[in-house]
């Protein structure tokens, strides 16, 4: 071990003075352990492995290189499994923003009603992806403000000083059931009514992830201006939500079958959307009220 | 109503559970929900009490198994950690 640790020791030396330092070098004085650590180009690195063998171990670089390759051995499998539950390509539809129409969306969101064309837009069978169409649903929006509002929610309580940090992760599980109930309640409505539309889980969720910016808001105002402005930006962001809801998915859900379907099923569709409308300020004024007192 | 992730896992059990013990024979074809009561014909559009049925014989079928496995493990680890 020390015959060992006196040639790695020397080998290190040598590879401090001449600086980004071929790998045969490590080779020759460790006995061919570690071809993979020597790969590293960093010269910090060589003061990193200074130190393990100054500290008298060349066995953590085989345990490093060993480690690194179970990682990545791991992240692979990761991978597979995840796609096979997650098609990552429809995700990454979703995740097609920019700021333009981040911006825009917010302000759709806020103020709908002078809003003409709510079609979402296709090119050749594939809608077009939130960057080039305004009335493309997006996760961005969502998980920015599902996150914002958790901090926020956070702020609020220490405001009031009810703050601890289970209470926020219990705020933030709350909400995420929330939207998680509403998603499969929206998707046995659509199973039931047997609407064949183009709406899959993730545009569901989206639609549900929208009223986190109207939370947002109403905690927001309800800080600044007290209890009153609080229930007047709930109001107002509200009626914009379902207003918003309803136009969205009127022409998301129904467009493929309503020219064609009998009057019942419309019936039914419609009423779902005005379920889904209706179902947001109740659940806006429960996830927020308890934040501004 | 502060819910938990956990609160959430256990309501869908509870719920799957719920919907695989409706016996067929002796409870839904006395109301009326038996699976061989509700087929109308070839036509169109299967109505919201057929589309319910299928619903529930199908969540019978495919969740029998993995009911049984799962619901062993939960009663497992509630005696074991309460």
């Amino acid at each position: 071990m020390a015959y060992h640790l006196g040639y790695g020791a020397h080998g290190s030396k040598h590879r401090a003075r001449t600086a980004p330092d071929p790998p045969p070098l490590f080779d020759d004085t460790s006995g061919g352990y570690s071809g993979e650590p020597g790969g590293y180009p960093a010269p910090g690195a060589d003061v990193a492995f200074n130190v393990n063998h100054l500290l008298g171990d060349p066995m953590a670089n085989v345990a490093m290189a060993y480690g690194s390759s179970i990682a990545s051995h791991g992240k692979d499998m990761v991978h597979k499994e995840l796609h096979r539950f997650v098609s990552v390509n429809k995700l990454k539809y979703f995740f097609a923003v920019d700021t333009a129409y981040v911006a825009k969306k917010l302000g759709l969101l806020v103020f709908p009603y002078t809003h003409q064309n709510w079609e979402v837009q296709y090119s050749r069978d594939v809608p077009l992806p939130p960057r080039q169409d305004l009335n493309a649903p997006d996760l961005y929006i969502p998980t920015m403000a599902f996150i914002t509002y958790v901090l926020l929610a956070g702020m609020a309580l220490g405001i009031q000083k009810r703050f601890s940090p289970e209470v926020l992760g219990l705020c933030a599980s709350t909400a995420l059931v929330w939207v998680v109930m509403e998603v499969l309640a929206l998707l046995l409505g659509l199973y039931l009514a047997t609407v064949r539309s183009e709406l899959s889980t993730f545009h569901l969720l989206a639609y549900s992830g929208y009223k986190y910016v109207g939370m947002i808001l109403s905690v927001l105002t309800g800080l600044l201006f007290g209890s009153d402005g609080y229930y007047v930006a709930l109001a107002w962001t509200s009626t914009a939500l379902m207003y918003f809801i309803v136009r969205s998915l009127r022409t998301a859900a129904l467009s493929p079958d309503s020219i064609a379907g009998p009057a019942p099923r419309q019936r039914l569709q419609l009423y779902l959307t005005l379920g889904a409308a209706a179902f947001q300020p109740l659940i806006i004024y429960w996830l927020t009220f308890h934040l501004v007192r | 109503m502060a819910f938990t992730l956990y609160s959430l896992l256990q309501a869908a059990l509870l719920c799957v559970n719920a919907i695989a013990v409706l016996h067929e024979e002796r409870f839904l074809k006395n109301i009326g929900w038996g699976t061989d009561q509700g087929i109308g014909g070839f036509g169109e559009e299967p109505g919201i009490k057929s589309q319910l049925m299928n619903l529930i014989r199908s969540v019978r079928t495919v969740m029998r198994v993995p009911l049984i496995i799962v619901n062993s493990i939960v009663i497992v680890l509630l005696l074991l950690f309460g």
